[in-house]
């Protein structure tokens, strides 16, 4: 089987696991929860693509998150369009503004291209919340509309269940397809060497600034999507503690696999809801789990888990050979 | 108008003496490890707070109370890299780097634990009576900060230009194996180097209480303006990175006080962005060259 294949197959069952979820649990605070990580697997997965496979760092994303909120809330309050039509409004600007910052942004390297995205997600913080006749400041926008089919609304989090995982699953699905095509190995060429990459015709600045843009409309459809389920935005969602939680995740879950994303999303995003019970030590106790993960499971929770797989198989072989 | 911009060139280079004494906190791990320490911010705060309790809480005088603040700073400073950072199976850059922000978010659990979450502070070094100076009106407590950022600076710039622990410790950042085989003791020496930078950082916090008062979360934003002025001034260059700070404060100062005091943050932010398309190495940062 292909990589590709075997990849698209593990995707389809997991896909049935996390549809059947509400067959079996229906409570609307987990569900939310779920929603929340549906959403930050679409961000993670974008990012994967930057981070993993092109080796670009950005601490910025958050920002983007934050355009495909806000742009397609307001136009949605002030000018009654469709939903559906300002998410695609909001991915379009969106993408639009990545192409204006990467292409400058991304000829930097290391610490500098990290200080160019941060500074990026914190003018895009402050616009949020000084801007406060455009954006309501600090108190944000409530009674964004919901989506529809017909006179169906996505109102209650069920409903909106089906959707964020449908558009997360999706997100993965092209991911993977990125992947495994000829710009998915440009870009792992340019991961391993930039240099070498250009000396074998690949565009490196084109490749770069291509995925950054793949990774802003990511981040700006989980936008969107997380303004029109919650119904209520403030800047506060979209600070740079969110760009550093998602490049965590990427990290945490394992840098270069997609699968990845969905773990370390899945891990990461519920841990402050359970930590709740420590109360004030859950900030305590959630560095020390951040920081041990990423001591001792350096691959990320993936890497972990398919490092547990060879030494399992290794150790039946052995046990055969020894019979 | 002339009174005025005097006014805000002083207030921000006192600001500019605190961003470059974080920035030269940056500047230390970045000599050893090649690595953003992003706990520098909360080495500040911990200086500070310190510095409180050793005051309030022991009744020490103001001498020893420094010193032991900036002894204990350095103490976990050294601890983080013996406990999270060495033990860390993965040497990649992207790893170390969330490894410190891990550790941040501990720190400053750590601190809201221990000091709770109200406002800690402290009164003037030398009296809160303001000296007039070019019709400007600047407090005692403002020449401290300068001074001590000073004196900090001749200390690093000696230290790693004219030591050979600071040479060492150069070595290691440029190539720890080379370093290992000329009998350098690669460990040792990341571990002076985040020791260092927690008494750089704890410095910063002492010097600065008694005029913004601490809170257990302000070393987040401290953090990355001090961040900032480093890459501004080319990252790990201890010159670039006082520079840096006092560009950044006079920028911050400057903008407010002449454009928009709302908008002083995003000034800053969109001028470091420019001088960053235009220099990618920051100011004093010189272009790499990449073997192949």
């Amino acid at each position: 089987m292909s990589p590709l294949a075997r990849d698209r197959l593990l995707l389809l069952t997991m896909g049935a696991m996390i549809f059947s979820i509400p067959l079996v649990m229906r409570n609307p605070y987990y569900l939310n929860v779920l929603n929340i990580v549906a959403l930050n697997v679409l961000v993670v997965a974008g990012l994967t693509l930057l981070i993993g496979y092109a080796g670009q760092i950005s601490l910025g994303h958050g920002g983007f998150y934050a355009m495909g909120a806000y742009i397609s809330a307001l136009l949605a309050i002030h000018l009654g369009w469709n939903p559906w039509i300002t998410t695609g409004i909001a991915m379009a600007l969106t993408g639009m503004i990545a192409l204006i910052i990467g292409i400058p942004t991304l000829r930097l390297r290391g610490h500098y291209l990290v200080m160019a995205t941060l500074g990026f997600n914190l003018i895009v913080y402050i616009l949020l919340i000084q801007l406060d006749d455009i954006t309501g400041g600090p108190s944000g926008l409530s009674r964004i509309p919901y989506y529809t089919i017909g006179t169906w609304g996505f109102t209650t989090d069920l409903r909106c269940y089906w959707l964020v995982w449908f558009f997360a699953l999706l997100g993965l699905f092209l991911a993977f397809n990125l992947v495994h095509s000829r710009m998915g190995r440009a870009l792992m060429a340019i991961r391993e060497s930039e240099v070498a990459a250009s000396c074998l015709g690949i565009e490196t600045w084109r490749c770069k600034t291509e995925v950054f843009i793949v990774s802003a409309l990511m981040a700006s459809l989980a936008g969107s999507l997380y303004a029109h389920y919650m119904s209520f935005i403030s800047p506060k969602t979209f600070d740079i503690f969110y760009s550093i939680e998602v490049v965590a995740m990427v990290i945490v879950g394992g840098i270069g696999s997609l699968w990845g994303a969905l773990l370390g999303s899945a891990f990461l995003t519920p841990l402050p809801y359970l930590l709740h019970f420590f109360e004030e030590y859950k900030d305590l106790i959630y560095g020390a789990i951040f920081m041990g993960v990423l001591i001792f499971l350096p691959q990320g929770l993936a890497g972990g888990l398919v490092k547990l797989y060879q030494k399992r198989r290794l150790m039946s072989q052995l046990k055969k050979v020894q019979e | 108008m002339n009174q005025n911009l005097a006014q805000f060139i002083f207030s921000g280079t006192t600001t500019g003496a605190i961003y470059a004494l974080i920035a030269l906190g940056f500047c230390i791990v970045e000599n050893s490890m090649k690595i953003v320490n992003f706990a520098q911010g909360d080495f500040l705060t911990l200086g500070g707070m310190f510095m409180f309790s050793m005051l309030y809480a022991l009744h020490l005088s103001i001498l020893p109370a420094i010193v032991l603040s900036v002894l204990a700073v350095a103490l976990i400073g050294a601890a983080m890299e013996r406990f999270a950072l060495r033990l860390a199976k993965s040497k990649e850059t992207v790893v170390l780097v969330f490894i410190t922000i891990g550790a941040s978010i501990f720190i400053r659990g750590g601190i809201k634990l221990i000091w709770g979450k109200s406002p800690k502070s402290l009164p003037y070094f030398s009296g809160a009576h303001p000296i007039d100076l070019l019709g400007a009106r600047i407090l005692p407590q403002s020449l401290w900060v300068i001074g001590g950022t000073i004196a900090v600076f001749l200390a690093l710039h000696h230290f790693f230009h004219h030591t050979k622990q600071g040479k060492a410790m150069k070595a290691v950042a440029y190539d720890p194996k080379a370093a290992a085989l000329m009998g350098i003791n690669v460990e040792a020496m990341m571990m002076l180097s985040l020791a260092l930078a927690g008494g750089v950082g704890a410095v910063a916090g002492i010097l600065i209480i008694p005029i913004t008062t601490m809170t257990f979360d302000m070393g987040v934003m401290l953090g990355l303006k001090g961040f900032a002025a480093a890459v501004l001034g080319g990252y790990g260059d201890v010159m670039g990175a006082v520079i840096g700070g006092l560009l950044l404060g006079l920028l911050e100062s400057l903008g407010a006080g002449l454009i928009s005091s709302t908008y002083k943050d995003v000034i800053a932010f969109v001028v470091l962005l420019l001088v960053l398309f235009l220099r990618p190495r920051g100011i004093l940062g010189k272009e790499e060259w990449e073997r192949v």
